[in-house]
């Protein structure tokens, strides 16, 4: 068994130590160790996208990231999307469409959708099907979600820009 | 996105005085709750003293498991038990699936560990118990299981064929079940036909995926000789029943709990061995143990579906009418039926509805379910209803090419008349009402069909090859007891709820039919809040407790809003005739001057209110001695519903798919789809259209990209998520809902299902969409997943 190895990171802003393992993944350990439930294991071999989280400012896979390769990082999970205006208007537009069904899914859908918003302002219905692409959802058929993508898109764009789309 | 709600106001009348809800759109009480990450999934609880199991899975088709060596495995850090399928069957009884109203048909005594022989590729063989995930995963490697192969039965065709070996000697043969239905004039009609249009159809072994795996955590209290089950399933009092019977203990000792599920689609609503191998090593440690599949096992332990081979013909005259279909369906079910519900369903739907709306006279159908070493197949969305849509439709197409008529036209004529119902289909199925006259109609203004073929034709001239193809469908819904319960299966066809009224003047409503994400409480929330008459914040939904809700059968066969709905319909409509009675006592008036109006008692005729809910509430919890003697309130009522008046309440409707083919890449792009969908009285018009878009996606997926591939030893070659292909965002198409709303009369809520029609029509809309654009190469493609290769190789590319 390998020795634990310390590491010091921050968690939607609030300071973590933790004792983990080389070989845990930050999934488990976000899960397990701190308790947060939000984020989901569909896979665990990086396919499905329901383990997305942010990990200073990128997303990232959670079942193929290491959790020691966060020390010293900022992580932000879908508990910590509450704080973030962008993202509380993509979980308000995610409701009023029903963009989700079980549920299962919506944490990293939620996650890549931020990462749209935040750095691709202009991008057309096709570019968000095709951005999402990463995250599987089994239910919804898509649609819906990228009804809530796209109405976030629009509601942010900057003002000039909005007679041109 | 444009959506148009055309509704029959003559059939549907409103169900309160004050309907707020009902047929509206309001927000989904628990979708705040998962998008800020706030669900509870099995796999997010954990109990005190948890221990978790994995599985050691058979790794080939067929073997005899000759020696298991437990002892290294036992040494490593935190194991608390090893125990294989001998040690299991000490407590838990095997089963055999089977139905009494499926004539002769045959299956094998299964265990929750293999016994001897192991049968399939993923079969759990040995449970490896420890106190942690990684401690049993790191166990299992040091785990010794020798095992030789014994000869696998492959592929279907030759299953039963004298040299093929028997998977279960005893039985005599590896047929499952068999079935003949033929109306007796098929070969005069044949004769008498204009045009004979014959294919062969393959449908690809496919499974559900639900992003959340299977999982469970089995909690046997030894003190109280008490079984808690945390499940992700979809039927919680089926599964208490078979808890109860296969391991000798009454159903009042069980509880089953359904917490969130991550998505179903029927994979959940099966008892796979592991779920009792998992209670049973529960018993065996007095802990509770947890398992969650992971997705390489959930590749070969979940059920798996839709692997058929079809020949089919249709025969037509030349004016398009239709007077005959013919066909014979194969279907391999891996090695043992699926308990409870039977592997042989699927294919029994599928005879029942091949040539489904239509009003030909002739029907003959053959077919054979047999065993195989592959991994079990059983209910999946649709059941059935893909396959017979696909193959039905896609016959009248030919035939339609055949005579040179329009596609639409073709249908149009064919389809049983709106006004001729109720009458039987030629397969013998029972329809009460059904629309397709009217959904045809709606289609071709929907999708602008004209103007739609215009565009095909032009820009075939530029060598754009685009198709549209149309698929009207049956849906069998609402199911009553002949679908499971006349066969001897103790799975409920009737749902109950409680409604109570709370001291505050909320109201508890209690639903034997549970969520897996369609919005099941949602629209339980919506019905209640309209049938007592108050807000929608007012009520709260609880499902998912064998021990808090009334018994039901739980979710399947697109039963959660018909039945489950209108018990609740029939609960909050009898909480509201107690409640008038309290509030008359109370006021001392006449019960039937009252009514009760958005949370307050009011004057039946100047709507008046008179006092809040809250108050009669208090009075009737708190203040019993201001109450008559005589007269005790009854707050919280149940009530049931069984469907009785129809075997099932079929549903219709009618699907177009926009496809550009290249064929040069032999690459499908989807590029628009359109539904018009008869589900009865649409209780909640968003939540439908996303019942019906996400099941499109589901049968688009087959139709196009899903299959579980099988080497001729029985080995699944891509059981991994990224070899195993699902639709994904940027390939799926914008789809477009609109509905026409024919109410059931078999209850007063009128909602027939809607979950599943979806994915019936999808494959066929699909298929008959490439079929279209391939149709200037005199080609086509009948074998699903209709993948880009098989394409080319219908044009000769490759």
């Amino acid at each position: 068994m390998a020795d634990q190895q310390t590491i010091h990171l921050h968690v939607n802003g609030q300071a973590h130590t933790g004792n983990v393992a080389p070989r845990t993944h930050l999934i488990d350990w976000i899960r397990e160790d701190l308790g947060l439930k939000g984020s989901h294991l569909g896979c665990e071999h990086g396919v499905c996208g329901a383990c997305t989280v942010m990990v200073d400012g990128r997303i990232v896979r959670g079942c193929l990231t290491l959790a020691v390769q966060t020390d010293g990082c900022e992580v932000l999970t879908v508990e910590g999307l509450g704080a973030l205006e962008p993202a509380r208007a993509l979980q308000q537009a995610f409701v009023r469409h029903n963009a989700l069904q079980c549920g299962f899914c919506t944490a990293g859908m939620l996650m890549a959708a931020l990462e749209l918003v935040q750095n691709k302002p202009y991008a057309t219905r096709a570019e968000v099907r095709e951005w999402m692409s990463g995250n599987y959802c089994r239910c919804t058929g898509y649609h819906a979600i990228v009804d809530a993508v796209c109405e976030v898109l629009a509601q942010q764009m900057p003002e000039p820009a909005k007679g041109a789309a | 996105m444009s959506k148009v709600m055309e509704s029959q106001p003559a059939a549907l009348h409103d169900l309160s005085s004050d309907p707020r809800y009902i047929g509206h759109s309001p927000e989904r009480p628990s979708a705040r709750r998962l998008v800020q990450g706030q669900g509870c999934y099995v796999d997010d609880i954990r109990l005190p003293r948890m221990a978790h199991v994995v599985y050691w899975r058979s790794p080939v088709a067929h073997c005899r498991i000759t020696r298991i060596n437990a002892e290294f495995a036992r040494r490593m850090p935190g194991v608390l038990l090893v125990a294989d399928g001998e040690d299991l069957a000490k407590i838990c009884k095997p089963w055999v699936a089977t139905l009494g109203h499926l004539a002769n048909m045959k299956s094998a005594p299964q265990y929750p560990l293999a016994r001897g022989r192991a049968h399939w590729q993923g079969e759990p063989v040995v449970a490896v118990v420890a106190e942690s995930r990684v401690q049993a995963e790191d166990a299992l490697q040091y785990l010794q299981v020798e095992w030789e192969p014994l000869p696998a039965v492959a592929d279907m065709e030759t299953a039963l064929d004298p040299e093929t070996p028997l998977i279960h000697p005893e039985l005599g043969d590896n047929l499952c079940f068999q079935r003949n239905l033929d109306t007796g004039g098929v070969d005069a009609a044949f004769a008498a036909a204009d045009h004979v249009l014959k294919t062969t159809f393959e449908f690809g072994r496919h499974t559900g995926v639900t992003l959340e795996p299977r999982c469970q955590i089995a909690d046997w209290a030894s003190a109280e000789q008490r079984l808690t089950v945390y499940h992700s399933q979809q039927a919680p009092h089926m599964m208490q029943d078979l808890y109860a019977r296969q391991f000798g203990i009454a159903e009042s000792q069980v509880r089953v709990i359904c917490k969130d599920v991550g998505g179903s689609f029927g994979i959940k609503v099966h008892a796979y061995p592991d779920d009792f191998a998992t209670v049973a090593l529960s018993m065996m440690l007095g802990r509770p143990v947890k398992f969650v599949a992971d997705r390489l096992e959930s590749f070969t332990s979940d059920i798996h579906a839709r692997h058929h081979r079809v020949h089919a013909r249709i025969a037509v005259k030349q004016d398009g009418e239709i007077l005959a279909f013919d066909m014979d369906d194969l279907t391999g079910i891996g090695p043992f039926s699926m308990f409870p519900r039977t592997s042989a369903i699927e294919g029994n739907q599928v005879v029942n509805l091949v040539g489904g709306p239509y009003k030909h006279q002739q029907y003959r159908a053959q077919l054979k379910v047999v065993f195989q070493n592959k991994t079990p197949t059983c209910q999946y969305r649709g059941v059935g209803h893909p396959i017979a849509c696909a193959v039905t439709e896609a016959l009248v197409d030919q035939a339609a090419r055949a005579i040179g008529m329009d596609p639409l036209e073709i249908r149009r004529r064919n389809v049983i008349p709106d006004d001729a119902y109720p009458c039987s289909g030629i397969s013998g199925v029972k329809f009460e009402s059904l629309s397709h006259q009217a959904c045809l109609a709606r289609l071709e203004n929907l999708m602008d069909y004209h103007a739609l073929r215009a565009e095909q034709e032009a820009l075939r001239k530029k060598g754009i090859y685009r198709g549209i193809g149309i698929a009207a469908l049956i849906e069998l819904t609402n199911p009553s007891a002949a679908f499971y319960g006349v066969g001897g299966a103790r799975i409920a066809s009737q749902d109950g709820a409680t409604a109570r009224l709370d001291p505050n003047g909320g109201v508890t409503v209690m639903v034997s039919v549970g969520e897996q994400g369609q919005g099941t409480e949602a629209i339980y929330t919506q019905i209640a809040a309209d049938a007592v008459g108050v807000d929608m914040a007012q009520v709260r939904v609880v499902t998912g407790d064998t021990e808090v809700t009334p018994y039901g059968g739980g979710t399947w066969a697109s039963r959660g809003a018909g039945i489950g709905g209108e018990a609740v319909l029939l609960a909050g409509e009898a909480l509201r005739a107690n409640m008038r009675k309290l509030a008359a006592v109370i006021l001392q008036r006449e019960a039937q001057t009252l009514d009760i109006h958005r949370g307050s008692v009011v004057d039946s005729a100047s709507r008046e209110p008179l006092c809040s809910v809250a108050e009669i509430g208090r009075i009737a919890y708190f203040r019993s001695d201001l109450l008559p003697r005589d007269f005790t309130p009854e707050l919280s009522v149940t009530r049931h519903y069984a469907q009785r008046d129809y075997p099932f309440i079929f549903t219709n409707g009618v699907q177009a798919s926009y496809v550009e083919v290249d064929p040069d890449t032999g690459f499908v792009k989807l590029l628009r789809h359109w539904a018009v969908e008869d589900c009865g009285r649409v209780i909640n018009p968003r939540l439908v259209d996303e019942q019906i878009r996400g099941a499109i996606v589901q049968g688009i997926g087959g139709a196009l990209l899903e299959e579980c591939l099988y080497d001729a030893q029985g080995l699944m070659l891509n059981a991994n998520m990224a070899d195993y292909l699902v639709p994904m965002c940027a390939e799926m198409p914008d789809i477009e809902v609109a509905h026409v709303e024919t109410p059931t009369r078999s209850s007063k809520l009128g909602a027939k299902g809607a979950g599943e029609a979806g994915t019936a029509g999808a494959p066929a809309a699909v298929m008959n969409a490439i079929n279209d654009a391939l149709a200037p190469f005199a080609v086509s493609v009948t074998s699903q997943p209709l993948t880009p290769q098989k394409i080319l190789q219908a044009l000769g590319k490759v």
